[in-house]
């Protein structure tokens, strides 16, 4: 069994994407891996809110990370945003002193304090590297026997810094795709901008960002996608109806969470998948899998 | 004998003096144990500098000199001249570096001037028992060899043979030329690169004082400067070259068809194949992994040699010179030279791995090299300028500094490329005058003569320069005029906007980079390498040829990227300091060595073995270990590992090391 500090984030735990956090948790079971979640844990920080309130935000963040620090284990998140935030986090404390104090200051207040010794990794990171793709296999109870699957990483994970995958052309999720028996589509705008929170704001410009992406995975053939970040997800299967009436189109790709795929692989059921909660109908393209 | 040691303390300028208190130190100096005279000057090393050792010398009657200035890199020679002038032993004079050592790293003042000090303090109680050590001199053997037959192996080898000394050329590919015998036009006055290059070609293959060995890699290198033993590979071609007539009718019978190397994969060639219509030697070679004959042999069949027994019911009649030689072996030559000059060259850097530009997952997405050869008569294209489906392109982008100022690959600039660019332009409004052209640049480099003037005529040409690198090259368009098109996304900075560049065809100029075995040569030739990767040379600036081991030389672009006038000076300067060395006839060594005491030495023979420089024999007759001071390098490593104690390094004795490393701690 490896242990691991859990970080839900808003979305996985009460938000939209309760599926991913329920497959995340389900999955993680399979692998002997047990995610403790962090206790009173809170917001990231979040991206738009850093841009706005940019020392409360990284008070926020840090706030977690101290937290974590005292259960010394590293800190996991399914979340391409939190994991990027809390990151940012960790290393704009070591690199600018002045930001430093002052979030120190606020920890101090709280009777905490934070020491950068904690290490945010993204579940996919911790399934692939601390796991592997062989023992991922091992544990498969049917394969997902040739699914084209469009493995869409979103833009945060692998940016800005390179981490765990290639910034240009990740390919993490298509060999894990791969290693459960499913065939990886050739897929250019893996790593695009999905439109993130824009689709609340200029939701004209987001809808073409969508558009663009399904398009792409659609004409290389991909029969789903899958994507490890809840706003992606969220942008790409709840809008899909909408860019279809403003396009013109009819894609019918649904969305899922790399966890709801392996866990399809894994033999679990509708209550730790959650495939139901998705927008656009899975049971057409994953029926004969399940 | 009474020690008697004079201190000067140098100013450096402002280099030392600013961070340093030169004053102090010399006052502290002073005070030292046997000092009699301690002093400070602005520039040591200028001759009243010299000077005041001299006089005092001589005045003071000294006969132990310090010297606190700078790194013995440089001025170790200067003064232990200037001792010698002056009647002292060059080997009782000792340096303290208190300049990359101290004042250049440190910005307390207080504690620099003390770090001082205390170097100041360990060179005056080493130098307290040095010894005065005799230098010998050992006659230079005149012989040279140069390794790498591209434009700078060419030219070194010739200017030295043109002196009538014989040199040994070694060529790891079957024919010489490099790079330069690739290139269709040279930049900036679009000379043809194989009319000024072939007549050097042939004339390294014709000359009397040249010994030219292709398919050939030095494996290993001993001795020391003047006396060199080198062993060099000759593998087996599977021809008799005294035989081989270089009519290329084997090349006609050989059905093995494999992408050609001098045509970066875009033509063919065969498996017995002369490497180029230029080639030196004009002879043909045996590819033995492509070969189905010899790839037969290994599994005891006999298949194919049409190209040695021609096809017998055509008539068809095989090699007529008989010059095919399926037995043949790779042989080690063994030369001793005097002299080596490293000139092994550069490699393209290999686009693949920049996801983004797509280089070997879209077509017409070309690399300069790949262009140069589809631009040159003798290419795979006869020098037209074609897509991948045979039409001409409409629009083609080159893309600079692809691999060279990025952080994810290679910072440094690699100085050709800009003006390679301008020479594809220049082709490209040429070869397809419908086209337009864009270079996506981010400075324009231009430093040269007539460089800028060859700018200015491209711009006048019509070329566009878009100031921007590009970010990604795709298929996927998004308006109709992209349809079908490669798409350039870059950022013109110039506009201050986003663009896409729809285009037929992208040529990317690459990085020159450091050869994949450039370690494995640096190892051969006891070289270091730059934190680029590239061979390090004595001096950035001062010796800009010689490496810090002695005869040997680096030129070219295995130095650092650089042009062809550039490579071509540098290869003659390398060739004139070996000749210098030549016709001086004689070299001094260092006296610094190794000495066995042989009334100690127990002749375990653990030495023998660990000698980096196999300069330790061992005397069967007396059972002892014999060290060649010649060969000896003073490295100390037998010092080190003697058991008995019995070794001693001179100029480094344990007595020395001891009183320095206490000089520096009181």
């Amino acid at each position: 069994m490896r242990y691991y500090t859990y970080f839900p984030g808003c979305s996985s735990s009460e938000g939209g994407a309760k599926a991913y956090g329920r497959s995340t948790q389900a999955v993680s079971k399979v692998l002997d891996i047990e995610l403790i979640e962090l206790d009173d844990w809170n917001c990231c920080g979040s991206t738009p809110y850093s841009s706005i309130e940019e020392i409360a935000s990284f008070c926020l963040s840090a706030r977690n990370l101290a937290l974590a620090e005292k259960r010394g284990f590293d800190l996991v998140t399914p979340c391409s945003s939190c994991y990027v935030i809390l990151n940012r986090t960790n290393s704009h404390l070591k690199e600018y002193p002045q930001l430093k104090a002052k979030v120190d200051e606020a920890l101090g207040a709280g009777g905490m304090e934070y020491h950068g010794t904690v290490r945010v990794r993204h579940l996919l990171d911790v399934f692939i590297n601390d796991i592997g793709y062989d023992a991922i296999a091992a544990k498969m109870k049917r394969s997902l026997g040739g699914l084209k699957v469009a493995a869409y990483y979103g833009c945060q994970m692998v940016r800005p810094r390179p981490s765990f995958d290639h910034p240009e052309n990740p390919q993490s999720l298509d060999k894990l795709i791969t290693s459960l028996g499913g065939e990886p589509v050739p897929f250019p705008l893996k790593s695009r901008c999905c439109g993130g929170s824009l689709i609340i704001s200029e939701e004209a410009l987001a809808l073409d960002l969508i558009k663009k992406i399904l398009d792409s995975a659609s004409v290389n053939g991909a029969e789903c996608l899958i994507t490890p970040c809840p706003l992606c997800q969220t942008n790409l299967d709840a809008y899909q109806s909408r860019v279809n009436k403003k396009f013109k189109t009819n894609f019918n790709l649904p969305v899922l969470f790399f966890t709801q795929l392996m866990g399809i692989a894994f033999g679990l059921g509708e209550e730790d998948l959650g495939l139901k909660t998705c927008i656009v109908p899975t049971e057409r393209v994953l029926a004969k899998y399940l | 004998m009474e020690r008697r040691i004079g201190v000067y303390t140098c100013h450096c300028g402002s280099n030392i003096a600013g961070i340093v208190d030169c004053e102090g130190v010399t006052e502290f100096a002073r005070g030292l144990d046997s000092v009699v005279i301690a002093r400070d000057y602005k520039y040591m090393c200028s001759d009243p500098g010299q000077n005041l050792i001299k006089a005092d010398i001589k005045e003071h009657g000294l006969n132990r000199v310090v010297v606190a200035s700078c790194s013995p890199r440089m001025h170790e020679p200067t003064f232990r001249r200037a001792c010698q002038d002056a009647g002292l032993n060059q080997y009782l004079f000792e340096m303290a570096n208190i300049r990359e050592h101290c004042s250049w790293v440190h910005v307390d003042k207080k504690m620099a001037t003390e770090k001082a000090k205390a170097l100041v303090s360990a060179a005056v109680r080493r130098v307290y028992y040095q010894e005065p050590l005799e230098t010998k001199e050992v006659p230079v053997n005149p012989n040279v060899l140069v390794v790498g037959g591209g434009i700078a192996g060419i030219q070194a080898a010739l200017e030295v043979a043109d002196s009538g000394h014989q040199v040994y050329l070694v060529e790891k590919d079957p024919s010489i030329g490099g790079h330069m015998a690739m290139f269709d036009k040279t930049f900036p006055t679009l000379d043809c690169a194989a009319c000024i290059l072939t007549p050097k070609m042939t004339t390294v293959g014709q000359h009397p004082c040249i010994k030219l060995m292709t398919l050939s890699e030095v494996e290993d290198v001993s001795g020391y400067v003047g006396n060199f033993k080198v062993k060099i590979r000759k593998k087996a071609k599977y021809i008799d070259e005294e035989k081989c007539t270089g009519c290329g009718f084997c090349q006609e019978l050989c059905p093995i068809n494999v992408p050609s190397e001098f045509d970066c994969g875009l033509g063919k060639r065969k498996a017995i194949y002369i490497p180029s219509p230029y080639a030196v030697p004009n002879k043909a070679i045996i590819d033995a992994e492509k070969c189905s004959h010899l790839k037969g042999l290994a599994e005891g069949k006999d298949v194919c040699r049409i190209c040695q027994k021609g096809i017998e019911k055509k008539g068809i009649v095989g090699c007529e010179a008989d010059a095919i030689d399926f037995s043949q072996q790779d042989e080690i030559i063994e030369v001793e030279v005097g002299n080596i000059i490293v000139a092994t060259g550069f490699q393209q850097f290999d686009p693949t791995v920049i996801y983004q530009y797509g280089y070997g997952r879209y077509d017409n997405v070309t690399t300069g090299l790949e262009f140069e050869r589809m631009s040159n008569a003798s290419g795979p294209t006869s020098g037209e300028v074609l897509l991948a489906n045979g039409q001409k392109p409409e629009s083609i982008a080159i893309l600079h500094c692809v691999g060279s100022r990025d952080e994810n690959y290679h910072k440094y600039c690699s100085r050709v490329c800009c003006m390679y660019s301008l020479k594809y332009s220049h082709l490209l409004r040429e070869k397809v005058p419908e086209a337009a052209v864009y270079q996506l640049y981010i400075d324009m480099r231009c430093a040269g003569p007539g460089y800028e003037e060859f700018y200015e005529r491209l711009q006048e040409e019509g070329v566009n320069f878009v100031r921007g690198r590009a970010g990604e090259i795709t298929n996927i368009a998004e308006r109709p005029e992209e349809e079908g098109k490669l798409i350039v996304i870059c950022e013109d900075t110039l506009v201050r906007r986003k663009r896409r560049l729809p285009v037929d065809m992208v040529i990317m100029s690459c990085a020159l980079e450091p050869r994949a075995d450039a370690e494995q040569v640096a190892r051969t030739f006891s070289l270091s390498r730059k934190a680029d990767g590239f061979f390090l040379e004595k001096h950035p600036k001062l010796d800009p040829v010689a490496t810090m081991t002695d005869g040997v030389f680096v030129v070219g672009c295995c130095q650092s990227p650089k042009d062809i006038p550039d490579t071509v000076a540098q290869a003659s300067a390398a060739a004139a300091r070996a000749l210098a060395m030549i016709s001086k006839g004689k070299v001094e060594i260092e006296a610094a060595t190794a000495v066995v005491d042989e009334e100690h030495c127990a002749g375990c023979r653990v030495c023998v073995g660990l000698c980096p420089y196999k300069a330790i024999s061992f005397d069967e007759e007396k059972k002892i270990a014999h060290i060649n001071e010649a060969i000896c390098k003073g490295c100390g490593v037998c010092v080190a590992a003697c058991p008995s104690g019995a070794i001693t390094g001179r100029h480094f004795t344990s007595e020395q090391i001891m009183a320095e490393i206490e000089g520096v701690l009181v």
